[in-house]
C-alpha cells in the first residue's frame, strides 16, 4: 500500500511533511542543502537574515576605516580598502538565489528585523531573490516595566501588516509559545496577514560563565521532549484557524514527534537540531519510519492524520487543558487508590 | 587629442595614476609621505586595473628601498618596465643601484615625493635634501611643482626616458604637493598611451638580458678602459633636453598645458629674478604678480629640467633685463659655497651668459638662499622679501628666508602683512580632532566643488604630532582659477572649530579676516555660548567683528546614531553658511559625495549620515556678539609655570604652535633635548578615566601593568610618610609581608590618561554585589578632575620606595618602580607603549635605548615633548633614534662604547687603586649586580670612589672621575617595531646576535608597519589583510625567533603581556641579566588590526590560547647547565585559528571580500599553528650542549 505523504504548506504542495529549519550549518550550506534534499526533505527555511546584525556590521566596518583615520600625517589610513567586501544583506540574498538553483524544493527566506523600514525592506529583497515564501523571526524580549503584553503584540501586528503589504509572497510568522493568549494572538497575526505560523522560536538563553561573571550566548540543542509545547497548541489553533498554515519546530529529533504533530495538527515539521547531530541523511530514515508507522497503522495519506487528534478531534480534549502536574497527578491516584 | 575629465587628487595619486599605467613591474617600500603611491599601485593592481600595455603590473613589496631598488634594477634589464616610489631614507638607500641604473642606460622613472633627510632629527616633511642627494648618480631630475604637473610630467618622464636613455627622477615636494588636494584635469589611458612610443618600448625590450641574445652587463672594468667608457655615455646626457622639451611640445600640442625646461614667468624686462623650483614656485609666483602690478619689474624662472643641467637653455629663459638673481634652495649643504641649485646657476651664468645674451649684457649678480626646510612655510610675503633683497646696495650674498637666525644673522626679515590672496577666492579653515572626521569633510567639500561645479578646489591638511586625539587643520580655498597657492591660509573669510576646547589653547582667530564667519560647535547655545568662550576669544570677535554661528554637533550626531563622527554635520554649516552653492543644491552634492564616500559601507551607514545632514541645520544658530568682552576666564597657558627654563622658553612655544616664532638661537645646535617633557603637556584628552575603589582592590597591579600611558600608578609607601594628604586622597594598607607598616595607593594621572579604559578591562577584583562594578571603573572626567588632579600631585611627591626591596619580578612587585616612560602621544591603548615602560620601570635608571625609526620613535622623540623621563636622582634612558634601517647596529655601537669606556675606566682605577683603596677597587672591579641590591650597592660604592677621587692628586684621577658611573652596569636596549626588526634591519639584527655583546632586542611586534599605516612586514601572519597585502597575506609569518634560537647563544623570548604577565616580566629580567644579546618578541596589539582597542589586552589571551602566538623563552645559561634551553609557557592550543582570527577585522575583512580565498589561507595558518607547535613541542625537549663563549669578554 502505498502513502500520499504530500502536504499543503502555505499553499504550497510539499512532497512530505519533513522540512528542515532556518539553521546555518543546514540550509545555510549549499552542499547540506542539496544533501537534505536528496534525503528526502520537502522545503528549507534559510538561516535568518538579522537586520541587527547587518546594521551592526555596517557600522562597526564603517568605524573600522574611520577609526584614527586622517589623524596623523605618516598614516592617514591603516587598512587597505577592499572593493569586494559585502555589507548589507547581499551575502544572504547571494546565498537564497544559489539555494534556489541549487534545490528545486521550496525554499522559504527568514528575516528578523529591528525596524519597520528594515523589515519592509529586507522583505521586499527576499522576494525579489526568489523566495517561495517568508518567514518572519519575530523575536522580543521586553525589559521596559511600562510595556503592556497588548503593547508587545501590538508590536507584532503592526510588522505583520507592513510586511503583508509590501509583499505577495505567503508569509509566516514564527514566534515564541510566551503569549497570556495565544490563540487570540494567533487569530491577530493571521488577520494582519499572516498566512501560516511556525510554532516555536527557540530562543538562544545566554548563560553565565562562572569564571568571567559574564553572560555568554550558548546554543543548546534542542531535545525531543520539547516537542509536547508546539503538539498542544498545535492542537488548540488547528480548529481555531482551521484555513492556516501550521508548521511545528522545537524538538522534531523522532519519528514518533512527527507522527504526534501531525496528528496535532501541523501541516509541516521543521527539524534542526537532529539533523545536526546526525546529519542530513537522517532525514531520509526520518521519513521512512513516518512512512512505515502509517503504512503499519493503515493511514492513506499525511492529509488523512493531519488534525485527526486536534483539540476538537482528540477524545479527551480536557487534557490538552490541563497542567501536566494534575495529569499526573490524577492518574497517579486513579491507579493507586484503595477504598 | 585631448581629454577633459576633471578629478581631485593629491600629487601622490597624481603622479602613481601615471606610473601604474606605464610600468610592468612596481617595486616598492612603505616611506612617508611617499607611501601612499605604492598603496595605490596595490590596490589598483589587487583590483585588477590594467596599464596601457593590457596587463595589470605586478606590485611587489621590497624588504627596503634598497632592495626595491635592486628589484627595480634586475627587473629593467630583463626588459620590464619597472617603477619605484620613494623619499628621503629611501631614496639615499637607492643610490648604489641608480649609479648602475644609469650607468647601464637604462629607461625608468622614480618618482619621488622630496622629504628631508634626518641629520640631528628626523623630519617627515618635504625639502630638496633627498632629491639633492641624488643629483650626482647620473639620472635625469624633473621637478613638478603642482598636482597638475604631478601628473604631466610623470608622464612626460616617462616618454623622455625611452627616448633618452637615462633614467629619471620625478620629484614634487613632500606633503605641500604629495598630500594637497587639488583639482586637475586627468589624462586618460588613451592620452598616456598618445605619449609613449611603443618602438622606444620594444627597443627597451630587446636590450634586455635573454638567453636567445646572450650578453654580458655588470663587468669589472680596469684602469685601461673604465674612464672612456664612462664617457661613452655623454652623448645621451647630451641629447636629454632636447628630448624632454620635445616630449613637453607634444604633450603640449596634445593636452594643450605647454612646460618648458626653464620657464620665466613675469615682467618681460624684469630686472630682478627668483630661480627656484618645487612648489614653492606658487608663493613667487603670486609676490612677483603682486609687486609687477604695483610697478615694479621682476620675474620668477622656474627649472623643472634641473639633470641634466642645460645651461644655455637656463641662461635663454632668463630676460636679458635680469641684473640681480636670487637662487633659492629648498636645501641646504653645510660647508658649501653654496646650495646646489645656486652653484649651477652661478656656473650657467659664468659658462653661458655671454655665449648666449652677448658681451654687452653684463651678467646679473646672484644671490644664494635657503627657504622651506622640512615644509616650513614659504610664502608670498617671503618672496617679496627676496625681491626685496636683490634692490639692495648691499644684499646678504647667502641668506635664509622663513626664519629668524639670531645667531649668523643670515635671514631675512619679512612683512607680515604683504598678501596676495584675492577677493575672490573662498579661504576656509577647519580646525578638529583626527577622530572627528574634520579632514575627511573638508577633502570631501574639495571634491564636491573640484568635481561638480566650474570652480577649482584646493585642500591642504596639517597634523599634529600625537597619535592620539591629534589636532588637524584643514585649509580649504575655492577659486575661479586654478589654485597654485602653495601655502597655508593666514586670513581666512570662513573659520570653523569642530571642538569647542581647542579655544582654551589655540588661538585660530588669528586667520580670520575681519568680517569673517566663525562657526563653532558646541554643548552651549546661542543664548549660553558666549559666556563660556575665553575672553580673548571674544576680544578678537568684537575687533574683527565676525559672524558667529553655532551647533551642537554632538547633540546631532548623538541623536542620528553617528557617535563623535560630526563631519558630515559641520560640512553641512559650512555650505550653509559659506554661499558657495544654493542651500538646496549644496545638501544634495553632500549626500551624493556621502553616497559616494560611504556607499559601500551599507544603507544603515548612508542613512545615519544622510539624517545627520538633515538635521544639522535646524541646529545652526546665530549668536549676537555683544559689544564688550564679558568673560571671566582666560585662554589656558600651553604649560604650567614652573619647569626648566627651556620647556619655558621652547616647548612651551611649540605646545602652543609658535614654533615657527622660535628664533635660531633658541633651539639646540646638535639636536639634543631635555627629557621629562611629557609631563608638562597635559593634553586631558579623556572623557572618562579610570577611578579607583580601594574597598575591592586586590592590589595585583595589572591595571598599572598596562596602561600604555602610565597614567595610572600603583605605589607603596611607609604609613608615616602620610602627611598634608588632601582629604580625599585614599591609602589602604600594603597587603603582603614584605612591606609591613605600609599604604599603597592606585592613582590615576587625570589629565595624562587618554580613557583607553585598558586598565578597567583587565582588572580581575570584582565587586561582589554588583558584578559589573570593579576595583577600578571609567567615570566621566569632569566628575573627578579637581579631586584626581590634587590627588595626583601628592602621589608624585609621596616617596619612592628603595628598589631593592621590591620583589621585582612579580606584577604586583615591578607596579611599584617608577615608571620612566610616561605619558606619550601613541595611540590610545596601545599595544607597544606598556613594554617600554615597564622596561623603564625595571632598568630605565641605567638605560641606553637606541630606538628605529617608526611608532615608537615617533612617540618617543617627536617634539614638542618626550616621554622618557628622569627619578628623583636625575636618572633615566638616554634615548637616540639613529635611522630606521641601522638601529641593531646602531645599538651595538652603544654597547661597544660602554664596554670600551668601562674597559677604560677600570684600566685608571687600577691605576689610582693605592690612593682609592685596593679593598674598594676589588669591589667596584668583581661586582655582580645582579639584582636592585647589588647595584645599589655598587652606586654607594662608586659614590664613595668619586669621593676619594676627589683627594687624590693622580692625574688619572680627574679622568676616572668624569667616567666612573659606567662602573654601575648599563643596560643597552635596541628597541623598534618589526618592518625594522623582520624587514629592513633584518641584517643587522642578525649580525648582532652574533656578536656575542650584551644588548637587548626589544621588537615590539605589531605585525605591520604601524607607523606607516598598516603595510605588511615579514612578521604579517598569514591570511592578515595589510596594505601590500590587501588579498591577505599569501605566506606564514617569518620565525625570527627560532632563527635566533639557532645561534644557540642569544637569549630569545617571545612574550604577550596581555596574556601572561608574569611570564613578559620574567623574560624581561632574563633578557636583561643575560650577558650576551637578548632578542625579545612582544606581542603589542595595534589599531590597524581592527580591534576593539580596549580589550586588546585581554584579547593578547586568544593569541596565545590559539597556538597563534606561543609564549617561550629560550635561555642559553640552562644549556649550560645541562638543562633544556627552550622553555614553553603558553599550553597547548584550545581554540582554533579560526576563532581568534574572526575577532579581528584584518583577518574577518578577508572572510567578507574573498570567503574562498579566506577560507583557504585559514585553513594554511591553522596548519602553520599545528606546525609551529608541534616543532615547539619538540624543541621543548631538546638539550642542547652551549659553551659559555662570553667567559672570555666578561671583566
Amino acid at each position: 500500500m502505498s502513502v500520499d505523504l504530500s502536504t499543503k504548506y502555505l499553499g504550497m504542495t510539499l512532497r512530505n511533511p519533513l522540512a528542515v529549519s532556518a539553521c546555518s550549518s543546514l540550509t545555510g550550506e549549499l552542499d547540506k542543502l542539496r544533501r537534505l534534499e536528496d534525503a528526502g526533505a520537502s522545503m528549507a527555511v534559510l538561516p535568518s537574515l538579522f537586520e541587527e546584525q547587518i546594521e551592526h556590521e555596517e557600522v562597526e566596518i564603517a568605524r573600522l576605516y574611520d577609526f584614527q583615520t586622517e589623524s596623523f600625517a605618516e598614516s592617514l589610513t591603516h587598512f587597505p580598502e577592499l572593493q569586494a567586501h559585502s555589507t548589507g544583506p547581499t551575502d544572504y540574498l547571494d546565498h537564497l538565489r544559489a539555494a534556489k538553483q541549487a534545490v528545486s524544493i521550496p525554499v522559504i527566506g527568514s528575516l528578523n528585523g529591528s525596524s519597520e523600514g528594515g523589515w519592509i525592506r529586507y522583505a521586499k529583497l527576499i522576494e525579489e531573490a526568489g523566495a517561495d515564501a517568508l518567514e518572519l523571526n519575530i523575536y522580543f524580549v521586553p525589559t521596559n516595566p511600562l510595556m503592556t503584553s497588548l503593547d508587545v503584540e501590538q508590536r507584532y501586528i503592526d510588522l505583520v501588516a507592513a510586511v503583508r503589504k509590501s509583499v505577495s509572497i505567503p508569509l509566516a510568522v514564527k514566534i515564541g509559545p510566551n503569549f497570556t493568549s495565544l490563540p487570540h494572538f494567533a487569530q491577530r497575526l493571521i488577520e494582519a496577514g499572516a498566512n501560516g505560523l511556525v510554532l516555536f522560536n527557540r530562543y538562544l538563553e545566554a548563560d553565565i560563565d562562572l569564571d568571567q561573571l559574564q553572560f555568554k550566548p550558548d546554543l543548546v540543542l534542542s531535545n525531543r521532549h520539547e516537542a509536547r509545547v508546539p503538539i498542544r497548541w498545535i492542537a488548540i489553533l488547528r480548529d481555531v484557524l482551521p484555513q492556516t498554515s501550521f508548521a511545528a519546530t522545537s524538538g522534531v529529533h523522532r519519528m514518533q514527534g512527527i507522527v504526534k504533530l501531525l496528528l496535532a495538527g501541523a501541516d509541516v515539521t521543521m527539524m534542526a537540531s537532529i539533523l545536526l547531530i546526525k546529519g542530513p541523511e537522517f532525514l531520509a530514515t526520518l521519513l521512512d519510519d513516518v512512512r512505515t508507522w502509517m503504512e503499519e497503522n493503515e493511514y492513506d495519506s499525511v492529509e488523512q492524520l493531519k488534525g485527526s487528534m486536534s483539540r476538537r478531534n482528540c477524545p479527551d480534549p480536557s487534557a490538552l487543558e490541563r497542567a501536566n502536574y494534575m495529569q499526573a497527578l490524577t492518574t497517579y491516584t486513579s491507579d493507586h487508590y484503595q477504598p | 587629442m585631448t581629454s577633459q575629465k576633471f578629478v581631485t587628487v593629491d600629487g601622490n595619486e597624481a603622479a602613481a595614476y601615471v606610473a601604474h599605467q606605464t610600468n610592468e613591474v612596481i617595486a616598492i617600500y612603505p616611506i612617508t609621505p611617499a607611501s601612499p603611491m605604492g598603496e595605490l599601485s596595490d590596490a589598483w593592481s589587487s583590483q585588477g586595473r590594467k596599464n596601457i600595455f593590457g596587463v595589470v603590473p605586478d606590485v611587489i613589496e621590497m624588504q627596503s628601498e634598497g632592495g626595491a631598488a635592486g628589484a627595480a634594477h634586475g627587473a629593467l634589464q630583463a626588459g620590464a618596465l619597472t617603477t619605484t616610489f620613494t623619499a628621503s631614507q629611501g631614496l639615499l638607500l637607492m643610490i648604489p643601484n641608480m649609479y648602475k641604473i644609469a650607468g647601464e642606460l637604462t629607461p625608468t622613472v622614480f618618482h619621488i615625493s622630496a622629504r628631508t633627510i634626518a641629520t640631528h632629527a628626523l623630519s617627515i616633511f618635504g625639502d630638496h635634501s633627498d632629491v639633492m642627494a641624488v643629483r650626482q648618480t647620473g639620472w635625469a631630475m624633473l621637478a613638478s611643482n603642482y598636482v597638475q604637473e604631478a601628473q604631466d610630467l610623470a608622464l612626460i618622464a616617462h616618454a623622455a626616458t625611452l627616448k633618452a636613455r637615462i633614467p629619471f627622477v620625478h620629484f614634487f615636494d613632500g606633503f605641500r604637493t604629495s598630500h594637497e588636494v587639488n583639482k586637475i584635469e586627468q589624462l586618460s589611458a588613451d592620452d598616456i598611451r598618445s605619449m609613449i612610443d611603443e618602438r622606444l618600448v620594444r627597443e627597451h625590450r630587446a636590450r634586455a638580458m635573454d638567453p636567445d641574445r646572450p650578453v654580458l652587463r655588470g663587468s669589472a672594468q680596469n684602469p685601461d678602459v673604465f674612464f672612456q667608457a664612462r664617457e661613452a655615455a655623454n652623448p645621451f646626457y647630451d641629447a636629454v633636453p632636447r628630448i624632454v622639451q620635445e616630449e613637453m611640445d607634444k604633450f603640449a600640442a596634445l593636452f594643450g598645458r605647454q612646460y618648458r625646461l626653464f620657464e620665466y614667468v613675469g615682467a618681460a624686462d624684469a630686472d630682478r629674478v627668483v630661480v627656484m623650483m618645487g612648489s614653492g614656485v606658487g608663493a613667487a609666483e603670486e609676490a612677483a604678480e603682486a609687486l609687477n602690478r604695483r610697478g615694479e619689474k621682476v620675474g620668477v624662472l622656474k627649472v623643472r629640467l634641473y639633470r641634466p643641467f642645460d645651461g644655455e637653455a637656463f641662461v635663454a629663459a632668463l630676460p636679458k633685463s635680469a641684473r640681480q638673481i636670487a637662487v633659492l634652495d629648498r636645501t641646504k649643504e653645510p660647508g658649501s659655497l653654496g646650495e646646489p641649485l645656486y652653484q649651477d646657476v652661478v656656473t650657467a651664468l659664468v659658462q653661458s651668459w655671454a655665449g648666449v645674451q652677448g658681451d654687452r649684457v653684463a651678467m646679473p649678480r646672484v644671490l644664494g638662499g635657503r627657504y622651506g626646510l622640512s615644509s616650513k612655510e614659504f610664502t608670498p610675503a617671503m618672496a617679496a622679501r627676496v625681491f626685496d633683497e636683490l634692490k639692495a646696495d648691499r644684499p646678504k650674498r647667502q641668506f635664509t628666508i622663513g626664519i629668524i637666525d639670531d645667531v649668523t644673522h643670515l635671514s631675512l626679515k619679512w612683512d607680515e602683512e604683504f598678501s596676495t590672496e584675492p577677493a575672490d577666492v573662498t579661504r576656509a579653515v577647519f580646525y578638529g580632532l583626527g577622530s572627528d572626521g574634520t579632514v575627511g569633510a573638508s577633502k570631501n567639500s574639495v571634491k564636491i566643488i573640484g568635481e561638480s561645479t566650474p570652480l577649482y578646489a584646493q585642500g591642504y591638511f596639517v597634523y599634529d604630532s600625537k597619535k592620539a586625539c591629534s589636532v588637524t587643520v584643514s585649509h580649504v580655498r575655492f577659486s575661479p582659477r586654478p589654485i597654485n597657492s602653495t601655502y597655508l591660509i593666514d586670513r581666512a573669510g570662513f573659520v570653523a572649530c569642530h571642538q569647542p576646547q581647542f579655544l582654551d589653547r589655540i588661538d585660530m582667530l588669528r586667520v580670520a579676516n575681519p568680517g569673517a564667519t566663525f562657526l563653532l560647535n558646541s554643548a552651549y547655545g546661542p543664548d549660553e555660548v558666549w559666556d563660556q568662550l575665553p575672553r580673548e576669544v571674544q576680544q578678537e570677535m568684537i575687533d574683527k567683528r565676525l559672524k558667529f554661528f553655532v551647533i551642537d554637533a554632538y547633540k546631532v550626531a548623538h541623536e542620528t546614531k553617528m557617535g563623535v563622527r560630526i563631519n558630515t554635520i559641520m560640512q553641512t554649516c559650512f555650505f550653509a553658511l559659506a554661499n558657495i552653492l544654493p542651500r538646496d543644491e549644496a545638501i544634495d552634492r553632500i549626500k551624493g559625495s556621502i553616497r559616494k564616500t560611504y556607499g559601500r559601507r551599507g544603507e544603515a551607514v548612508l542613512e545615519r549620515n544622510f539624517a545627520a545632514v538633515d538635521a544639522s541645520l535646524a541646529g545652526l544658530h546665530e549668536v549676537t556678539v555683544p559689544k564688550a568682552a564679558t568673560s571671566k576666564t582666560n585662554r589656558l597657558p600651553p604649560v604650567a609655570p614652573g619647569g626648566s627654563d627651556f620647556v619655558q622658553r621652547v616647548t612651551s612655544a611649540l605646545l602652543a604652535g609658535r614654533g615657527d616664532l622660535l628664533p635660531v638661537s633658541a633651539l639646540p645646535v646638535d639636536g639634543t633635548f631635555p627629557t621629562g617633557t611629557a609631563k608638562v603637556e597635559k593634553r586631558s584628552i579623556a572623557h572618562e578615566i579610570p577611578i579607583w575603589d580601594e574597598k575591592i582592590c586586590i592590589q595585583c597591579g595589572l591595571c598599572a601593568l598596562v596602561c600604555p600611558h602610565a597614567a595610572i600608578r600603583s605605589k607603596a609607601y611607609p604609613a608615616a610618610s602620610l602627611s598634608g594628604k588632601p582629604k580625599e586622597f585614599v591609602s589602604v594598607p600594603w597587603k603582603g609581608d614584605d612591606l609591613p607598616n605600609h599604604l599603597m595607593t592606585i592613582q590615576v594621572a587625570p589629565d595624562d590618561c587618554t580613557g583607553c579604559g585598558v586598565c578597567v578591562d583587565v582588572c580581575p577584583a570584582k565587586s561582589k554585589e554588583v558584578v559589573k562594578h570593579k576595583a577600578i571603573n571609567m567615570e566621566p572626567k569632569l566628575d573627578h578632575l579637581d579631586r584626581e588632579q590634587a590627588n595626583f600631585a601628592y602621589f608624585l611627591q609621596l616617596p619612592e620606595l628603595d628598589r631593592s626591596r621590591l620583589k621585582v619580578e612579580t606584577v604586583k612587585g615591578s607596579q611599584l618602580l617608577e615608571p620612566l616612560f610616561e605619558f606619550s602621544g601613541a595611540c590610545a591603548g596601545c599595544g607597544e607603549t606598556p613594554y617600554l615602560k615597564l622596561m623603564s620601570q625595571l632598568f630605565g635608571d641605567r638605560a641606553l635605548i637606541g630606538n628605529a625609526t617608526g611608532c615608537s620613535s615617533i612617540y618617543g622623540g617627536n617634539l614638542p615633548t618626550t616621554p622618557y623621563t628622569t627619578n628623583a636622582d636625575g636618572r633615566g634612558p638616554a634615548w637616540n633614534n639613529s635611522l630606521f634601517e641601522d638601529n641593531a647596529e646602531f645599538g651595538l655601537g652603544l654597547r661597544l662604547a660602554v664596554d670600551q669606556k668601562r674597559e677604560y675606566a677600570a684600566y685608571l682605577l687600577r691605576q689610582v687603586a693605592a690612593q682609592v683603596g685596593e679593598t674598594l677597587v676589588d669591589e667596584i672591579l668583581t661586582a655582580s649586580q645582579h639584582d636592585e641590591d647589588a647595584i645599589r650597592t655598587q652606586r654607594q660604592r662608586v659614590a664613595e670612589l668619586r669621593k676619594r677621587l676627589a683627594d687624590c692628586d693622580a692625574c688619572e684621577a680627574e679622568k676616572l672621575a668624569q667616567i666612573a658611573d659606567v662602573f654601575v652596569k648599563r643596560s643597552v636596549w635596541i628597541v623598534g617595531g618589526d618592518g625594522w626588526a623582520f624587514d629592513i634591519g633584518f641584517g643587522g639584527l642578525d649580525h648582532v646576535l652574533t656578536t656575542g655583546r650584551d644588548v637587548n632586542i626589544l621588537v615590539l611586534d605589531t605585525g605591520v608597519y604601524s607607523n606607516t599605516g598598516g603595510q605588511a612586514s615579514k612578521s604579517t601572519p598569514r591570511s592578515a589583510v595589510a596594505k601590500f597585502a590587501a588579498a591577505g597575506k599569501a605566506s606564514r609569518r617569518k620565525d625570527l625567533g627560532m632563527l635566533a634560537v639557532s645561534y644557540g647563544n642569544a637569549y630569545v623570548a617571545q612574550i604577550a603581556m596581555g596574556s601572561h604577565p608574569a611570564q613578559s616580566i620574567r623574560a624581561f629580567i632574563e633578557a636583561e641579566s643575560y650577558r650576551g644579546p637578548s632578542l625579545i618578541l612582544a606581542y603589542s596589539h595595534c589599531i590597524a588590526h581592527g580591534i576593539n582597542m580596549t580589550t586588546a589586552m585581554t584579547h593578547q589571551k586568544d593569541a596565545v590560547q590559539s597556538g597563534f602566538w606561543p609564549l617561550y623563552r629560550y635561555d642559553p645559561r640552562l644549556a649550560r647547565k645541562g638543562e633544556r634551553p627552550f622553555h614553553l609557557d603558553s599550553r597547548k592550543p584550545k581554540m582554533t585559528f579560526e576563532q581568534f582570527a574572526m575577532q579581528e577585522a584584518r583577518f574577518s575583512m578577508l572572510a567578507r571580500s574573498d570567503p574562498e580565498h579566506a577560507k583557504h589561507l585559514f585553513a594554511l595558518a591553522q596548519a602553520d599553528i599545528d606546525d609551529q607547535w608541534h616543532y615547539y613541542e619538540q624543541m621543548a625537549g631538546v638539550e642542547r650542549a652551549i659553551r659559555d663563549d662570553f667567559e672570555e669578554v666578561e671583566v
